[in-house]
């Protein structure tokens, strides 16, 4: 039917889809998702009850639930303790990152010299450098904010200096033409290039800085979800893991989310004819 | 102002490689202040390689190339060139695109989008300025490009097939329009075609190119009175000179 439909139809529900708002389409979108998730959830409620599971190996959803509207009260001050290092060193790797592309792109030197290094610094794991930096930094944000920016800058990086490398040589010769000097080449012509990849690497950074704030706060911290775990499983509250589990899967999500929307604000040329999600 | 506008001399370049492409076998050419210069030859001869080493983008193996009277070599920025792509940046609206070589030159920004904005609508673009590159039609992008040439502050325009990619509708018109421009402004251009008609109807002096390595196969001096309007083109004078330059290439071609 849809196929003999008058043509002036085939604008009006797209106009209506825009009017109805992205929110509309996403729910759409994402009920799969959720109807799986709920189903999930259901599941193991019904297993835990059926098996009679101890509450301290794996606690019913319900026990979990519960263990929120107990403990909940205590969350805020860790919630923000996380988020600030998450956010604050997602900023840190943000800015290292992109300083160090830019100078591994411009300085072939440096590009031979330090990627190397770069790489190899991958390979020791959060956990392994975490209590190195409490002593040497101390247990407060500092910390916790060095492991969240060496986790992130890494991706930011690689992303940075590939989008770079992607910009488009007649549009560099183009600006050279008009007398532009190497600083006005970067900002008219390279920069703007390595925008969509920057942005990839910050979404990858975004995804692991929650996690490597808690990681981090495993090892020491006053406060934050990390040390809110240490805690619980000090005390065998298996449910109150799981409801910090949840939370920082929500702050990860909206993290990610959150630079999703950024990226979206500083590119706006990519989503100019509305082709939705497939510009990024 | 005796001196030229553009002067090229003894122009020869090689690009290296596995297998070295010899473009430019010793090319020479002049163009006079104000004049309206076309330079006519077949595809891949390096005529977009002359512009280049003119746009100052590339140091050609030896031979001297010269904007009013100053070495292009290693010096760009001396005139305003217009590659055959585009070359539009994404990230930047029509407008913002419009006024970018005159941004770097220095221009205040208000005054460039002012006179770039009074210049939308006799480019058949009034009412885009705030459109997107990816949002124009390829014959829009290209009279963008063409604006954008225009609006560098530069007395000599390097102009890389500029009409290439349009409709021979549009081509005619915006033919009218750029001698208009041209007439009302006084600048030096140089205008690269492989369309014999185009450089006739535009031009006061064409030079036809031989195929690669390429010199000047021979210069026409084109007087017909201006303006000259899209009928020209059916002139008895106008078909025999035609002639004579197809047969110039022809010649370059064989010879």
């Amino acid at each position: 039917m849809a196929t003999e439909a008058p043509l002036t139809q085939g604008t009006l529900p797209r106009e209506g889809g825009r009017l109805l708002g992205r929110w509309g389409s996403a729910a759409l979108e994402y009920t799969p998702a959720l109807v799986l998730l709920v189903a999930l959830v259901g599941l193991w409620e019904l297993l835990v009850e059926l098996l009679n599971t101890r509450p301290y190996i794996l606690p019913a959803p319900s026990a979990i639930w519960n263990a929120l509207l107990d403990k909940g009260h205590l969350l805020p001050n860790h919630i923000q303790a996380t988020a600030t290092e998450a956010v604050l060193g997602l900023v840190a790797a943000a800015v290292g990152g992109v300083l160090l592309a830019v100078l591994l792109s411009s300085i072939p030197l440096a590009r031979r010299v330090l990627y190397p290094i770069i790489v190899t610094s991958q390979t020791v794991p959060a956990i392994v450098l975490a209590p190195l930096l409490m002593v040497w930094v101390g247990i407060g944000l500092e910390s916790k904010l060095i492991v969240v920016a060496l986790v992130g800058f890494f991706p930011i990086v690689v992303s940075t200096v590939d989008g770079l490398a992607s910009a488009d040589r007649d549009m560099v010769a183009l600006v050279r033409s008009m007398g532009a000097s190497r600083i006005e080449e970067l900002r008219h012509v390279l920069i703007p290039s390595a925008i969509p990849g920057f942005f990839a690497g910050l979404k990858i950074a975004a995804a692991y800085a929650v996690i490597g704030a808690v990681i981090a706060e495993w090892v020491a911290a006053k406060e934050g979800l990390g040390i809110f775990i240490i805690r619980s499983q000090a005390s065998f509250r298996i449910d109150q893991i799981f409801v910090a589990i949840a939370v920082i899967a929500l702050l990860s999500i909206a993290l990610f989310v959150a630079v999703h929307l950024l990226a979206r604000a500083a590119s706006p040329w990519k989503y100019a004819n509305d082709q939705g999600e497939n510009g990024s | 102002m005796s001196e030229a506008a553009i002067a090229i001399r003894g122009l020869r370049h090689t690009f290296p490689g596995d297998r070295p492409v010899e473009v430019l076998d010793g090319v020479d050419l002049e163009a006079a202040p104000g004049a309206f210069v076309s330079l006519v030859g077949p595809s891949g001869c390096g005529k977009s390689t002359l512009l280049q080493v003119l746009a100052g983008l590339l140091a050609p193996d030896a031979g001297e190339s010269l904007i009013e009277g100053r070495s292009t070599i290693g010096e760009p920025g001396l005139a305003a060139y217009m590659p055959q792509k585009d070359l539009l940046l994404p990230w930047r609206k029509a407008i913002g695109n419009a006024v970018l070589g005159a941004e770097i030159a220095g221009e205040p920004k208000e005054e460039a989008r002012r006179h770039a904005l009074d210049l939308f609508e006799r480019f058949g673009l009034a009412g885009f300025e705030e459109s997107w590159p990816s949002q124009l039609s390829g014959g829009m992008r290209q009279r963008l490009a063409l604006l954008r040439t225009f609006l560098i502050p530069r007395h000599v325009l390097l102009l890389d097939e500029p009409f290439g990619a349009l409709d021979a509708i549009t081509r005619r018109e915006m033919h009218q329009w750029l001698q208009e421009v041209w007439a009302s402004d006084a600048r030096t251009v140089l205008f690269v075609t492989h369309d014999v008609e185009e450089a006739l109807i535009l031009s006061d002096v064409a030079y036809v190119m031989t195929p690669r390595p390429a010199h000047m196969a021979a210069r026409f001096e084109v007087d017909y009175p201006r303006p000259r309007l899209p009928s020209i083109v059916t002139e008895p004078g106008f078909v025999a000179d035609k002639a004579r330059l197809l047969a110039a290439l022809d010649e370059g071609g064989t010879g």
